[in-house]
């Protein structure tokens, strides 16, 4: 068993040393296609902690309360919310902290929220909902409060965004398949002429008794190799792009539309995992089916 | 040893063997011999399983191989040492390389292969060429490298397919006696020919397949008219053969 793992190991780096052209051309290609794929990671990534980071944003539910509604009959309404299962935390927002809110929100141009002559705010309720279905329970609640001026949510927009956001994750993964596949195809196309070019070695080991394991083992091995090398040039490439793109334009992005991007390390660190079990797979499936024709027997 | 039983085996547009049943007992030496087409590689895939019979039984020692899983191929052929007529050699391993491979596939150790490489080789005749390549040896030498990987595994049969049809009538013959050596340590021996010379001289048994049938199994001479034209219309051996 041990002898036969090292005979494989030893055989299949002999054999990538004697096909260079091809174990390059190979390793070139599912190079180019991990890449394709890195990028694409690294985009659906954001796009998905970016979306999270919006639902969280928006999954409240926010109750105007009517001027001459009392503090007292507020905490009513909190203490029916917070009973609710769909509920995770229902505060009480008087007017006065909103209106702060809303200054510390403009920043440098809080000043000029000072020269209001009379805080527009209502006081209101801010309800937290463990998931955006929950919220149309809290709306249905909240109507049958008395003094409420208005009700406000978020959960049409969020929800279309949810589904664009779900079709680009459909796309990529599309992609992402279709971009395997192909990979698959060409490492089993570059096994298959080392494949024809034993042909004659795997005869004899057949005739003599080889089983098939021990005549695809150096084909296997030779595959992985490939794809281990292919994954560790485009996991370094992705992470280089991805360095610089945090570093040109992660602080604008925040500015602009006060989403972060996703850590360097966090994105990498994945990143290798996913493309070392792509390129093993894909390595290993490439080399089984490039062999099928010649192991039938 | 080997037995069919009623075996038929069909290709698409032709015969391959029907009905045939035979003995080969252990120890036997046989020659399988009949016109090209006539159903003799189909009689050999069938002994390795490289093809399945359509009906019949057919036993290796204890087993019947017709129902044997695909899995179990390779042990069923690590009892069977298989000689080609092209011989069949790794170009670019050495003679030692070239047995040592066989006992490796088997997973033997290296201290093994050691010891018993060079036993073969001598048993062969050729312990002097072990560090050879083989297109630095003659035909003969090369056919007995690949007899020296035959039987490297001690198979209990050793199947030669036209051992002798590219080699000159000297060689041939040094070919038969090595084969006979083999044969007489217990190794049974089926070999495929068309040379009548060498079948006539060495009167061992004869089964003669024409059309997928057994038409003759007896000991002694080829009985048919020499098919195996040289370039002088003499037979394979042409008067070395006498």
């Amino acid at each position: 068993m041990v002898s036969s793992i090292l005979y494989a190991i030893k055989e299949a780096f002999l054999q990538v040393g004697r096909n260079k052209g091809m174990s390059l051309a190979s390793i070139f290609s599912i190079t180019a296609m991990l890449l394709i794929l890195g990028v694409f990671f690294a985009f659906i990534v954001n796009v998905n902690v970016a979306m999270e980071g919006a639902k969280q944003e928006y999954d409240t539910v926010q109750i105007y309360l009517l001027n001459e509604t009392d503090e007292a009959s507020a905490r009513q309404m909190l203490d029916t919310l917070n009973a609710l299962p769909e509920v995770k935390e229902a505060i009480y927002l008087p007017k006065e902290e909103a209106l702060e809110q809303w200054k510390s929100q403009w920043g440098d141009s809080g000043y000029l929220l000072d020269s209001l002559a009379e805080n527009p705010l209502p006081n209101a309720i801010v309800v937290n909902v463990h998931d955006l279905v929950g919220a149309n329970a809290v709306v249905a609640k909240a109507k049958t409060f008395e003094g409420v001026e208005d009700i406000l949510y978020y959960k049409e927009t969020v929800e279309k965004l949810i589904s664009i956001t779900d079709s680009v994750k459909i796309a990529t993964m599309i992609m992402m398949i279709f971009l395997v596949i192909v990979s698959i195809v060409v490492v089993s196309n570059t096994i298959k002429l080392t494949v024809q070019a034993r042909g004659r070695e795997i005869e004899i080991m057949k005739y003599v008794g080889a089983t098939n394991w021990f005549i695809r083992g150096p084909f296997l091995v030779e595959g992985i190799l490939i794809g281990l090398f292919s994954s560790a040039i485009s996991c370094g490439i992705v992470a280089l792009i991805y360095s610089k793109v945090i570093e040109l334009v992660g602080d604008d992005l925040l500015l602009i539309i006060g989403i972060p991007l996703v850590p360097f390390e966090f994105l990498t660190k994945n990143l290798a995992v996913i493309f070392i079990a792509l390129g093993v797979s894909i390595g290993a499936a490439g080399s089984v089916f490039s062999m099928r024709r010649y192991l039938d027997t | 040893m080997i037995e069919f039983k009623d075996v038929t085996k069909y290709y698409k547009s032709n015969i391959g063997l029907e009905n045939v049943s035979v003995k080969i007992e252990k120890g036997d030496f046989l020659f399988l011999v009949g016109p090209s087409g006539a159903g003799k590689s189909t009689f050999i895939k069938l002994i390795l399983k490289e093809i399945d019979a359509d009906s019949g039984s057919i036993t290796f020692g204890d087993k019947d191989i017709t129902k044997l899983s695909n899995r179990d191929i390779p042990k069923l052929r690590r009892g069977i040492g298989i000689v080609f007529q092209d011989f069949r050699l790794l170009p670019k391993k050495t003679v030692f390389e070239n047995v040592a491979f066989a006992m490796q596939i088997v997973h033997c150790t290296k201290r093994t292969i050691r010891r018993q490489v060079p036993q073969v080789l001598a048993l062969v005749g050729i312990e002097n060429k072990a560090d050879k390549y083989p297109d630095e040896l003659s035909a003969g030498e090369q056919q007995r490298v690949a007899i020296a990987r035959a039987i490297v595994n001690n198979p209990t049969v050793l199947i030669a397919d036209e051992p002798t049809g590219n080699l000159d009538p000297d060689t041939a013959w040094g070919i038969m006696r090595l084969l006979e050596h083999i044969n007489s340590r217990g190794t049974t021996i089926v070999m495929v020919t068309h040379a009548k010379d060498i079948v006539d001289k060495m009167s061992k048994r004869v089964v003669a397949i024409e059309n997928g049938h057994i038409v003759r199994d007896e000991f002694g001479a080829y009985g048919y008219e020499n098919d195996c034209k040289g370039i002088d219309g003499e037979g394979a051996l042409g008067k070395y053969g006498q």
